[in-house]
């Protein structure tokens, strides 16, 4: 018997209730606090930050804690309240050379003006599942430095700058104001200012990928991780009716200079070349595979063979937004039934037509096949 | 009465509407082109309607009265949800009767009722480039349509005759529009197509994900594809619906229970209006199919 889909609402409203539920969990155990989960969860924190381009702990952990842990639904969450906010202004570019270190390592020079700094990192931690964390523990209390690191520390991409041994990095001719891809749509070609705020948005598993890919032999590079820093910098407007720079506040980045090899043109001598990643909080993963990224969607600006998917920036930046592709991968969940039907048919067509010698014969065909008529 | 607190009337504050209603004038000053826009994150997920509401939540109107299908049918969930939201976020009156609404937002379907010309159709559109599956590169399919070059396409309807004997595509059918570009009809089953020509309905359509708005002005030509000795048809069936016995309308096959086949309209509201004025099909005795 055919029973009509309705009750679709309540049923809906229930699907909300279990959820609810379900992301509670246990309610003997304490609800998570988003002070908790921003201070315990911060990489969490910082990765909904960077790709729901919205820097907000509070709201990237209150995300967090709707989505239940689920990054690309908090993600999700927060670029959708995101849209809904006014844009009082832009800010002045940051300085990163200004940046409060907190974390700076070089991978090409030994030791460099200002010093390599560890930091917070887990790149020497043996992965060892520590069960003592299993329960509460003692707050540690971590080492200080016995001097301050400096004010400012150069980049080291400046450092081989002063040698020309890099391409230089000039704003372009008349220096134009960068799109605002939140507010205006993608479009082909795109310039880097673009491809890279395309990036920065872009989701971390996939520029990951990518890069390795191109570490793998899809796309010709040889990359040096010139430099990472993570810190501080102050972010600073100018209000119009002040006309000069205030400071807001400050935001956690992470910076990554890659150095890759270029054998020069006609034009220009052999000189090292520059990948670019930078990311909100600390997120160094994300700000490498960016830096390799950029550095291999410039093959066309650099004249070099587009041979790999890497390269292609149709194909990179169509794909990055993990938002749009979430969405359209699981669209496939809602309802398709017409276009089902409208194959199914063309199927037993087909099928009936191949079963017998003369293709395209319309005749004598079984009788749940749809048959054919002039428009009318 | 403002809807959500805390949100503009129908979500999107005026600043996006007016943008996204600037982009759809050009539309329609342009049948068939695809203008880019700022799409917005919307509540919902991309692929799930956000075009298609941010062209509704702009074009909307305090009295307005909105439609929302989803496969034809008011009862979907997807159509329920995105009803919700602007009963949510406009207050806006609703109704599943196509003759009563000013707006109907719909994926996959025309309604089967003729409409009139003071009503809008919004699609939902996944894919607005219609030569997407035979080149991918967006810089290349510009150009095609501005040299109004669709060899592509036809090579490709070609390609499906030489192979099966007719054209393979069933749904999302090439149409051109006013003579001039190549159009993505949304996936509508090609049934449909023959309602989007000379339409006396406003037609919009909206890409969130891909940020293009595209448009069929009313009663503009819309022809789908084809070639002189293999003209556009569409699909039939044998059968009529088991519910209210048309003969005319797009039918959705159910299988029952016991393995057989029930087939009934798409459109739940002209089901509805047919059987409301006395037509009735095999309703509650499901026609069992020989194959």
């Amino acid at each position: 018997m055919y029973v009509a889909v309705k009750g679709g609402e309540t049923a809906i409203l229930n699907s909300y209730e279990l959820l609810a539920a379900e992301r509670r969990g246990d309610p003997e155990v304490a609800e998570l606090t988003l002070a908790q989960i921003r201070g315990q969860m911060r990489l969490a924190v910082a990765r909904v930050m960077c790709e729901g381009s919205l820097y907000d702990k509070d709201l990237a952990a209150l995300a967090l804690k709707q989505a239940a842990g689920d990054q690309v639904e908090a993600i999700f969450l927060l670029r959708a309240y995101r849209t809904t906010l006014p844009r009082f202004g832009y800010s002045v570019p940051v300085d990163t050379a200004r940046m409060a270190l907190r974390r700076r390592i070089s991978a090409t020079f030994k030791d460099l003006p200002g010093g390599q700094v560890l930091g917070p990192t887990y790149d020497y931690t043996q992965r060892l599942l520590d069960f003592s964390l299993a329960e509460a523990s003692a707050a540690p209390t971590p080492p200080s430095a016995e001097t301050p690191l400096p004010a400012t520390s150069p980049r080291v991409t400046d450092l081989l700058g002063e040698e020309g041994m890099i391409e230089a990095e000039l704003p372009l001719a008349g220096d134009p104001v960068p799109m605002d891809l939140s507010r205006e749509p993608l479009r082909f070609p795109a310039d880097r200012a673009t491809r890279l705020q395309n990036l920065a948005r872009g989701d971390e598993g996939y520029l990951l990928a990518l890069g390795y890919s191109t570490q793998r032999g899809y796309a010709n590079s040889h990359p040096f991780a010139g430099e990472i820093r993570m810190g501080e910098v102050p972010l600073e407007i100018i209000p119009e009716e002040l006309g000069f720079a205030i400071t807001i506040g400050q935001i956690t980045l992470t910076e990554c200079q890659m150095i890759n090899q270029f054998a020069g043109s006609s034009d220009v001598p052999p000189q090292f070349t520059r990948g670019y990643g930078l990311a909100f909080g600390e997120s160094e993963r994300k700000a490498m595979g960016m830096a390799l990224v950029d550095r291999a969607l410039r093959a066309a600006e650099l004249g070099e063979e587009i041979t790999s998917p890497a390269q292609e920036p149709e194909f990179v930046l169509a794909h990055t937004d993990n938002v749009e592709a979430s969405g359209f991968v699981q669209h496939l969940k809602l309802p398709h039934y017409v276009d089902f039907q409208s194959e199914l048919e063309l199927l037993r067509k087909m099928r009936s037509s191949s079963a017998k010698v003369g293709v395209g014969d319309t005749a004598n065909q079984p009788e749940l096949r749809a048959t054919e008529r002039e428009e009318a | 009465m403002n809807g959500l607190p805390g949100y503009n009337f129908a979500y999107l504050d005026e600043q996006t509407k007016r943008m996204i209603r600037r982009a759809l004038l050009k539309a329609v000053a342009i049948p068939g082109y695809q203008v880019p826009f700022g799409s917005r994150e919307m509540p919902l997920p991309y692929g799930w309607g956000t075009g298609g509401i941010q062209v509704t939540a702009s074009i909307l109107g305090r009295k307005d009265v909105l439609k929302v299908i989803d496969q034809g049918s008011d009862d979907t969930t997807n159509a329920v949800n995105i009803r919700r939201f602007f009963n949510r976020t406009a207050d806006v009156a609703t109704t599943d009767r196509t003759e009563e609404a000013t707006i109907i937002q719909t994926r996959h379907r025309i309604p089967e009722k003729p409409l009139n010309e003071n009503q809008i159709l919004v699609f939902q559109v996944p894919l607005p480039e219609p030569m997407t599956r035979l080149e991918p590169h967006e810089a290349v399919t510009r150009k095609l349509h501005a040299l109004a070059d669709y060899g592509l396409m036809h090579v490709k309807l070609y390609e499906d005759i030489a192979r099966y004997g007719h054209i393979a595509t069933t749904y999302d059918y090439p149409v051109l529009v006013n003579g001039r570009y190549l159009m993505a009809p949304s996936p509508i089953p090609k049934f449909d197509n023959p309602k989007l020509h000379m339409s006396p309905a406003l037609q919009l359509f909206g890409a969130g994900r891909e940020k293009r708005v595209y448009a069929i002005p009313p009663w503009t030509r819309v022809e789908s594809l084809d070639f002189e000795d293999h003209p556009f048809s569409i699909q039939r069936w044998q059968q009529v619906c088991a519910l209210c016995d048309a003969d005319d309308s797009f039918l959705d096959e159910v299988v029952l229970d016991g393995g057989g086949r029930m087939f009934v309209c798409s459109d739940s509201d002209y089901c509805r209006t047919r059987q409301a004025a006395g037509h009735t099909g095999t309703e509650n005795t499901p026609m069992e199919v020989s194959a």
